[in-house]
């Protein structure tokens, strides 16, 4: 097809500003609904398929699932998020992806969630502090999103930020995090298939307490890791500090892989109780997730970059 | 207030004093902990130890305060249901907690200064519980027995800094804790002089 050089066109051809705009209400509106419905926790989600890289471990109860969590924008006790995030406004919600990219982007949530197909991901997630649970995520590989916006080669890290205003978030108060919440991967741990954006767990949209509308789910780290409720994932070059690194820096560090070899020196990471478990079972090295990321590490000191 | 002497009355104290344990039992009985119940009882078990520690060190100050000798009997009270909870603490940490195995539990104090800080301030009650009784604060004799019990305080103290030393980031807990303690100390620097009505003040 000829592409004609001129621009010019004539008058009559150019949609009047009216039509254009009671169409572009009637999108956002359709968009709207998309959106109203999916933020809502508790909506179920379908039309998502299965994944090679879930585990074959039984879910943890949705009830311990959704009433102990650490999120501490809304509370710095484990019974805290499911009470405080009750009330919180996931809807409209966008992220903003920029940095070192060519194609910075914002996105409105329904058009992360067209990314890609969903898929559910039943991961074990280990806390820093010595207890795990399986969870079943709902969501898609982080790559998917970090393709579209083509990072430079000056992309090392990719620094996510979690949603914070402090009107919604009172109980943050006090807790000893400054918030934004900051998080951070190396590129190459952002890209990994096992790395994902949940925006779901349990077959439905996922609930406040956990991080809604999206967040990341990186199963081989401790769960301070996996930042919720995103607003921004920004892809720089230096190594960032993360939020418990200022907050702590002697006991997490920028990795924070699961490992049962090196210690943390508030907690032996030899051990972790499983939810709903009454003994307690030996951790994995990078929680069972070896095979797929220990690459990553090779000739690495873990104990240096713990 | 007659009434405070009673057996009654000090069994009720006694009953009160055992029921957040009792509350603790059931719920754990009936499934209602939550998703860690036996992180719930750790840390039931440990704040309800430092709450009956503030309250036996306030039993004196308040018995100065308002006159009422009547209440002396109850720091004994206190101070047992102290060592009680702090038992049940020591008990769901070497038994819930680590399973009884004790080369994890010699690397824990070692390595974490919070659990050791929790193991000395236990280690100085036990003596005060044995020797809570009439009869080992004959064989003592009043001033030995007074010298030995002010281990309480030390007690208090590693307690909170137990507490101060776990907590993540979230130090508020720790820090009421220990305003609470700081004015219970304080009120004993006070001269007993200065406030009228005392009676066999120890």
């Amino acid at each position: 097809m000829p592409i004609p050089r001129t621009t010019q066109i004539a008058y009559r051809e150019v949609t009047p500003k009216s039509l254009y705009m009671s169409r572009r209400a009637l999108m956002s509106a359709a968009g709207g609904a998309l959106f109203a419905g999916l933020a809502q926790s508790g909506q179920k989600l379908s039309g998502y398929g299965k994944s090679r890289f879930s585990t074959p471990e039984k879910p943890t109860p949705y009830a311990s699932v959704t009433t102990y969590n650490n999120f501490f924008e809304f509370g710095s006790a484990k019974d805290d998020p499911v009470v405080n995030a009750k009330g919180f406004k996931t809807s409209p919600w966008s992220v903003v992806v920029d940095g070192e990219v060519s194609k910075p982007r914002k996105l409105d949530l329904d058009a992360v969630l067209k990314l890609v197909p969903l898929e559910e991901r039943i991961y074990r997630l280990r806390c820093v502090e010595g207890w795990s649970m399986v969870v079943p995520w709902i969501g898609f590989e982080l790559n998917a999103l970090i393709k579209t916006v083509e990072p430079t080669s000056k992309a090392k890290y990719v620094v996510f930020e979690t949603y914070f205003d402090k009107r919604q978030m009172p109980e943050s108060g006090g807790t000893g995090l400054s918030f934004p919440y900051i998080e951070g991967l190396r590129m190459d741990e952002a890209l990994n298939p096992l790395t994902i954006i949940a925006v779901g767990l349990y077959g439905e949209v996922l609930p406040n307490q956990n991080g809604a509308p999206l967040r990341l789910v990186v199963p081989w780290k401790y769960g301070f890791k996996s930042a919720k409720s995103l607003a921004r994932i920004r892809f720089v070059e230096k190594q960032p500090r993360t939020t418990w690194m200022a907050a702590n820096s002697g006991e997490y560090g920028f990795y924070a892989n699961v490992n049962p070899e090196v210690d943390h020196p508030r907690w032996s990471q030899a051990r972790e109780r499983r939810l709903g478990e009454f003994t307690k079972r030996p951790t994995l090295k990078f929680n069972g997730y070896g095979d797929q990321v220990s690459a990553l590490y090779s000739g690495m000191d873990l104990r240096r970059y713990y | 207030m007659r009434l405070l002497a009673t057996r009654w009355a000090k069994a009720a104290a006694i009953a009160l004093m055992l029921t957040p344990a009792a509350l603790l039992a059931w719920n754990a009985s009936h499934g209602d902990l939550g998703a860690n119940p036996i992180e719930a009882i750790t840390k039931g078990t440990g704040i309800w130890t430092l709450r009956m520690l503030l309250i036996s060190l306030s039993v004196t100050p308040l018995r100065r305060l308002i006159s009422l000798p009547e209440l002396a009997p109850y720091r004994r009270i206190a101070g047992l249901a102290t060592f009680f909870y702090a038992a049940a603490h020591l008990m769901t940490y070497v038994w819930l907690d680590q399973f009884f195995d004790w080369h994890a539990m010699l690397r824990d104090i070692g390595k974490r200064r919070f659990i050791a800080a929790g193991l000395v301030s236990v280690a100085a009650m036990a003596p005060l519980a044995v020797t809570s009784t009439k009869g080992w604060m004959r064989r003592l004799g009043g001033r030995r027995w007074k010298a030995l019990h002010r281990l309480a305080y030390f007690s208090a103290v590693a307690g909170v800094v137990h507490y101060l030393w776990l907590v993540k980031s979230d130090v508020r807990g720790p820090a009421a804790y220990g305003a609470a303690l700081a004015v219970l100390l304080l009120a004993r620097a006070v001269p007993v002089k200065s406030v009228t009505g005392s009676v066999g003040d120890s």
